[in-house]
């Protein structure tokens, strides 16, 4: 009905708090990497607010199509009150109770799998750094 | 029909990003993550459907089945759209760029 605008909603929190931490970041440091067949390169690892940007895409990109389902399925009206659901009080609660439940499972299902992300990143990550201390070791 | 869409236009997205990484000047990262995200959440929807139908969810009526699909194909056009949008407008190769602003001789 609605649930897509639970995914919105998170998904402007996370633009505006990625904006915010952008500016703040300092540069990450350089790392020198083994990319597995024979070759090493200088990389750095992805700042926070690249990462930030995966949930912000996840979310902006699922809630458009997510959008684009609810229009075709006739739920969303380009007229007011543009969600066919909020026109009478008991559709108006059958939506809200929609939105708590299948939306923020949407929601807490996007960001756990973006937290995976950035879980597999950070050992990836934490092992380049173990490796280029035992390189300099030796 | 049109989680299973979303799912197999993600997984050809994510062959290709893979293939071309860690180049990426195409910007298929985008259209990867939006993708995924959709399938993502259209996964949680079709977990609080089949909670409420049980095995019937998996037998869907052929009509329906038809309409899913064709919705599926229609959010993968969009999803292609918002993403040429994207690349456009980022330009990474300063092709537009190159193409609306000509040199003077």
């Amino acid at each position: 009905m609605a649930c897509f605008l639970v995914a919105a909603t998170e998904a402007a929190v996370t633009t505006i708090v990625t904006s915010v931490i952008e500016k703040k970041e300092k540069k990450s440091e350089e790392l020198h990497v083994n990319l597995g067949h024979g070759t090493t390169e200088n990389v750095t690892a992805v700042p926070f607010s690249g990462k930030l940007k995966w949930l912000r895409n996840m979310l902006w990109g699922g809630s458009a199509l997510l959008a684009f389902e609810h229009v075709w399925h006739g739920e969303v009206t380009p007229f007011f009150p543009f969600l066919t659901a909020a026109g009478n009080p008991a559709d108006a609660a059958e939506m809200l109770h929609e939105m708590a439940t299948v939306g923020v499972g949407m929601c807490a299902m996007v960001t756990a799998a973006w937290l995976g992300m950035v879980a597999v990143s950070s050992v990836i990550e934490k092992r380049a750094q173990k490796e280029e201390a035992a390189a300099e070791a030796k | 029909m049109t989680l299973l869409t979303s799912v197999f236009a993600a997984i050809i997205c994510t062959v290709i990003w893979y293939k071309n990484a860690p180049k990426n000047e195409m910007q298929v990262g985008i259209l990867c993550l939006m993708y995924w995200g959709a399938s993502l959440m259209w996964l949680v929807d079709a977990i609080f459907e089949y909670a409420e139908l049980k095995a019937e969810y998996f037998s869907p009526a052929p009509v329906d089945m038809l309409n899913d699909f064709f919705l599926g194909l229609s959010v993968v056009a969009l999803g292609l759209i918002i993403w040429l949008v994207v690349l456009l407008v980022k330009d990474p190769k300063g092709v537009v760029k190159q193409a609306l602003l000509m040199k003077r001789s």
